[in-house]
């Protein structure tokens, strides 16, 4: 199997793989970045996206913009893209398409119901939700007052229902179980993708299990920290953690077991990928955690394309655009909000 | 550099010259509009280029490289923007409603504040009407919506009750009639519940979208575990939603429920499907009072909303009036402000300054538009106009005309002639169609070309005006070649005497006839010379005899042949022209001459061969001559001999081309290579002598002068340029035959469709078959002869002249001159 799709690959796959590589030579570079960090407001933000991929879709924009506007336009071109690859696609590349927007289906799901239980208005919500995890009944979802009524009612038409299988409870919702709902649905969907992958076989499955490998550990770690201090016992807590990754499962038993952040950062420095990501950080931080794990990300999402004939180039173009628009919001409202001074905190640049 | 020749325009590229302009500042805007208007400057981004040009960047801030949003005029730029973005949705909302932008030639003056203020004040007002209007139409819709509901829920409760009462009626019947033993003995009782314990069941009524009503009632019904009723009639035609505005689908539906909960839910999923509620009551009499209100109220409405729209209609008129002229003016506005960008500020902040490339003969031209633009703006200073010194490449410009230009374009489609070389483009005019049309020799199929193009050149006012498809635009670009070429394919035609395959007897009687006259088949039997030679062209005999084809297949065969070679000796002799021109007297001596003596000692002896062939009337094979003369060139020829002294002169011939092709490869390099080590020697003691002035320029250029110079490389590369040359003449003399078979496909391809299609319908004497058999040649004819073939043979002249002509002499790295221009920046309207 392995070797052989560059035979067949280009049958169904050419097109869309000749799409998304054009797609990426459209990311902003470094030399946008530093052009972007310099702009005194959001019109001058909006003037050199003019001469970008962006550029028709901010141009009708009236002049006093707001950062959201602009990050809207910018996740409705990913949208657009999407679509438009999306239509193209086949079996099983469409498959696979669709297994990326599942992540962001989980997001919208815990967003309306942690909206719902503070009494947001369903509407508002909607508008937050990312457009690629949209499913038809999602404002339903507002009505359910426990998992299982949540299950029974809107998600068990959705692709999501396989992955609800361990968290149906009847307890009513609060913000704890919310939370430990994501990460379960989370690790299903990771598990259920890597799954897939591996049936796919060849290059992709290659490249897919390091990125997704990647993206579980990177949950794991977070899971962990944002558990420091709470009630989540710690077989709950090793429960969250996805069955693959370079941390299972021996990093696992040990990261279920931390209490403060130097120990995570000791448990994580035994495995040479992690040790770089920790050893930029001082000790007892973990502010940029996240920027130092969005940029190892980023290099890794890059190196994807240096291969070809596999699909692992959709789901790494899908989100280097995301971190792309990431840095956006983080310059537009940075410029907005006057702190320029902050605006290189948590830009990730792409090239 | 001497001067060969006169100066005409497109033998050669236009002289260009470095100008820079220093323009005050207050007069800076007028000046790059009213060069704008001219069209002759080309502005180089000076803040982009400026690190290497030290001397310069003394006088001006030393920023290399500033983004797009930190230059001087970006503010203009951005407001300029915004109108552009104003007009837009002008243009957006004209189309919606329906109006074109009027064409209007009358130029408005208009100051660029008092429009900036006028399509403010016109934006927000179309907004609000837009707003208002859509306030208007959402009640409409509403209403309407509302309208249907009621019609449909009384129609569906007035049911209901009917039903009810029949069934009642019914059983009251029964019951009266006779006591049955299966009459359940609770039945009384459930029937006669007492209506105080009754529960009141709730119900809801309203619009749902029809694509998602089974999903609807699916999740109404999870919601409530299935203690619901849910009733939807379909609504016929598509209903306007009153949020989203479009047409959509839509169900009336109407749900019974019981108890607060089970409210809330159906509330929240209604709100989650989008569907519009109504109320409804019960009451028949207060249904129909509804219905008449409504009504009252949609007659109402609408008259609202038409005197809305009509008010909006009126005001998009006056917009659409003056459109064209301010989308006109904002291009113009941006495009000019764009350009000032590129200017570098003097630190005094007093003037501009303005680099570009202008043809030489424009000078007089700018200079008088810096002046009108001086005085226009009441400006004291006037800018100053000055010739740099440069070793930079200039721009290539070429003063075409609309009917030279198609074959410019054919040429830099290859790639843009150097500053100053030879240009492939004017020979191109003449040999590009004659290439065509041997390939092409109809001239039935050249009157049709003909016809088809003089259509577009009759109309060519209007057609350039207007917007054509992709296809239409390319052949109307190009209706001047196609002219040119249906021309010479009318010549050839005539030459090979074909009118769709058939001969005709056009300069008098065929040379030929029967031996007497018993012989039926005078294209089988032998024919004998009866009269003088036929005047021009093929004899129409040939057509058809046995002999038709050897005969043609050698005459097209060595016509190609010396086309060919006049061709590439056209070739090479440019490149003569090219070295003169460019001082180059090494490219004379040891890649001119030799290329020269190499290709006419092989082939252009074979074409003095043919000549003499055909002259003569000798029965020679050529063949045997040409492969002969390398294999042993001592053998006698025997009876292929055309002349005396032909083997003498074919050993002269082999020995020169021999000769030739170390000439070609070993001298270059060396003298090269001696040249630069005279040059770095020379520069070495100058250094001394010079003054620091000189120094300062040296210092400039020297990114030009210090080129390595590797020998090997440039022996490498001249070795592979004398092997492709010498394989090139062979392989090249071989590839003009195409005109040859492209010709024999032309001729075969045309006679078959005469003769199997058209003679063979005729032959049936059947009417019917007769008009399917011309529909088929007709279209046979178009289609293959006139569209395919013409663009293959397009396609084979085409890479004749860009491969087996150009590559003689043409170098094609240059860049085309980009005047700044309002007539281009008009054209690329989106």
């Amino acid at each position: 199997m392995y070797g052989f799709e560059a035979l067949t690959f280009n049958i169904h796959g050419g097109y869309l793989e000749a799409i998304v590589r054009g797609h990426r030579a459209g990311l902003l570079t470094a030399a946008d970045y530093n052009n972007l960090c310099q702009c005194e407001s959001l019109d001058d933000i909006k003037m050199h996206l003019s001469a970008t991929e962006y550029g028709p879709y901010l141009q009708n924009e009236p002049s006093p913009l707001h950062a959201t506007t602009i990050v809207e336009k910018c996740t409705l071109k990913l949208v657009d893209e999407y679509k438009h690859m999306l239509c193209q696609a086949t079996e099983p590349l469409s498959t696979f398409l669709e297994y990326i927007t599942y992540g962001y289906m989980i997001d919208n799901v815990v967003l309306i119901v942690t909206g719902t239980l503070h009494e947001r208005d369903v509407q508002e919500l909607l508008e937050k939700c990312h457009p690629l995890g949209m499913f038809d009944s999602i404002a339903t979802l507002a009505v359910a007052q426990n998992m299982r009524e949540l299950y029974r009612l809107v998600l068990v038409d959705t692709p999501l229902a396989p992955y609800f299988s361990e968290c149906i409870t009847s307890e009513d919702l609060d913000d704890m179980n919310i939370e430990i709902m994501r990460n379960t649905l989370y690790k299903a969907y990771l598990e259920d993708f890597y799954k897939f992958c591996q049936k796919l076989g060849g290059a992709t499955a290659e490249i897919m299990s390091d990125l997704l490998a990647f993206e579980a550990d990177r949950r794991a770690v977070n899971i962990t920290i944002n558990s420091i201090g709470t009630e989540l016992t710690r077989d709950d807590r090793r429960k969250l953690y996805s069955s693959f990754g370079l941390l299972y499962p021996y990093g696992h038993e040990e990261l279920a077991v931390c209490e403060d952040i130097d120990q995570v950062r000791s448990v994580m420095e035994q495995y040479p990928p992690y040790q770089a990501i920790f050893s930029k950080l001082s000790y007892g931080e973990s502010q940029m955690l996240d920027k130092a794990f969005y940029e190892e990300e980023v290099k890794r999402l890059c190196l994807a394309f240096e291969q070809q004939f596999h699909f692992g180039v959709f789901f790494a173009y899908m989100r280097l655009r995301e971190q792309e628009i990431r840095n956006l919001m983080w310059i537009s409202e940075c410029v907005a909000q006057n702190q320029k001074s902050r605006v290189h905190d948590s830009v990730v640049f792409i090239f | 550099m001497g001067r060969c020749c006169p100066p005409m325009d497109l033998f050669r590229s236009e002289p260009m010259q470095l100008v820079q302009l220093i323009i005050p500042i207050e007069s800076s805007h007028l000046t790059v509009s009213y060069l704008g208007d001219l069209g002759l400057l080309q502005f180089k981004d000076i803040l982009q280029f400026m690190a290497p040009n030290i001397s310069y960047s003394i006088f001006f801030q030393l920023n290399a490289e500033k983004s797009p949003f930190q230059r001087t005029y970006a503010t203009q730029i951005k407001r300029c923007g915004e109108w552009a973005r104003k007009l837009r949705f002008f243009k957006d909302q004209m189309l919606k409603a329906g109006f074109s932008p009027k064409v209007s030639k009358t130029q408005v003056d208009i100051n660029l504040d008092d429009l900036e203020v006028k399509l403010g004040e016109l934006e927000a007002e179309l907004i609000e009407m837009n707003a208002n209007g859509e306030k208007l139409q959402r009640s409409y819709n509403e209403l309407v919506e509302y309208k249907l509901v009621l019609l449909k829920a009384g129609d569906f409760f007035h049911s209901a009750q009917s039903i009810a009462l029949e069934q009642q009626r019914e059983y009251g019947s029964r019951r009266t009639g006779e006591e049955s033993l299966d009459t359940p003995l609770l039945a009384d009782q459930e029937m006669s519940i007492d209506p105080s314990k009754q529960v009141k069941l709730g119900f809801l009524t309203g619009l749902v979208p029809r694509e998602k009503s089974m999903a609807f009632e699916r999740i109404l019904f999870r919601a409530t575990r299935g203690n619901i009723f849910l009733k939807q009639a379909v609504v016929e035609d598509p209903v306007v939603d009153p949020v989203s505005g479009e047409k959509v689908e839509k169900n009336v539906f109407l749900v019974f429920y019981s108890g607060e909960r089970a409210k809330y839910k159906i509330l929240k999923i209604c709100e989650a499907f989008g569907a519009n509620r109504y109320p409804f009551t019960e009451d028949l009499g207060k249904q129909v009072q509804a219905i008449n209100e409504v009504s009252a109220r949609l007659s109402e409405l609408k008259t609202t909303i038409d005197v809305g729209l009509l008010h909006r209609g009126n005001l998009l008129q006056a917009i659409a009036e003056q459109f064209e002229s301010w989308n006109l003016l904002v291009r113009k506005e941006k495009s000019t402000y764009h350009t000032l960008n590129m200017l570098s500020l003097d630190v005094t902040k007093k003037c501009l300054v303005a680099e570009g490339w202008s043809p030489v003969f424009a000078s007089k031209q700018i200079q008088d538009a810096l002046q009108r633009a001086a005085v226009d703006s009441n400006s004291q200073v006037g800018a100053i106009f000055q010739v740099l010194d440069t070793r930079e490449p200039p721009p290539t410009y070429f003063r075409t005309n609309k009917f030279t230009s198609a074959f410019q374009e054919i040429v830099d489609a290859y790639g843009v002639a150097k500053y100053q070389e030879a240009n492939p483009g004017v020979y191109t005019i003449v040999t590009f169609p004659f290439l065509f049309a041997v390939m092409f020799g109809d001239w039935g199929h050249g009157i049709c070309l003909l016809l088809a193009t003089l259509f577009y050149i009759v109309r060519e006012k209007k057609l350039s005006g207007q917007k054509l498809g992709d296809i239409t635009e390319m052949t109307f670009g190009g209706r001047y070649v196609i002219l040119m070429m249906s021309v010479f394919s009318i010549y050839t035609g005539l030459i090979y005497n074909e009118f769709f395959s058939v001969p005709f007897e056009l300069f008098g009687r065929s040379a030929y006839a029967c031996r007497d006259i018993s012989c039926r088949d005078a294209t089988t039997e032998g024919l004998v010379k009866v009269r003088h030679t036929y005047p021009f062209g093929l004899d129409p005999k040939w057509h058809g005899s046995r002999s038709e084809l050897p005969f043609l297949n050698s005459l097209k065969m060595k016509m190609s042949i010396l086309i060919g070679v006049a061709q590439m000796n056209l070739g090479i002799i440019l490149s003569y022209f090219n070295a003169v021109y460019f001082g180059n007297n090494i490219n004379i001596w040891f890649q001119f001459l030799p290329q020269l003596i190499f290709l006419n000692s092989l082939f252009g002896y074979l074409s003095v061969l043919i000549l003499v062939k055909w002259c003569s009337g000798s029965q020679a094979d050529l063949y045997h001559v040409m492969i002969y003369m390398f294999l042993s060139p001592t053998d006698d020829l025997g009876e292929n001999q055309l002349f005396a002294g032909q083997k003498t002169i074919q050993l002269v011939l082999l020995f020169l081309a021999l000769v030739a092709v170390p000439w070609m490869l070993l001298p270059k390099p060396f003298l090269l290579k001696k040249q630069y080590e005279n040059l770095h020697q020379g520069q070495s003691y100058t250094l001394i002598e010079e003054t620091e002035e000189s120094l300062q320029v040296e210092s400039n250029h020297d990114s030009h002068n210090h080129e390595e110079f590797e020998f090997s490389e440039v022996f490498v590369h001249q070795l592979i340029h004398t092997i492709e040359f010498v394989l090139g003449a062979v392989s090249n003399t071989a590839s003009y035959l195409r005109l040859w078979a492209l010709s024999l496909a032309h001729s075969e391809l045309s006679s078959v469709f005469y003769e199997k299609v058209l003679l063979l319908a005729w032959g049936y004497n059947n009417v019917i078959i007769l008009i399917v058999g011309i529909i088929v040649f007709i279209f046979a004819t178009v289609g293959v002869l006139l569209v395919m073939e013409t663009l293959s043979a397009f396609l084979h002249a085409l890479r004749l002249h860009w491969v087996e002509f150009q590559n003689k002499f043409y170098e094609g790295d240059g860049y085309k001159f980009h005047p700044f221009s309002f007539a281009i920046t008009d054209d690329d309207d989106d």
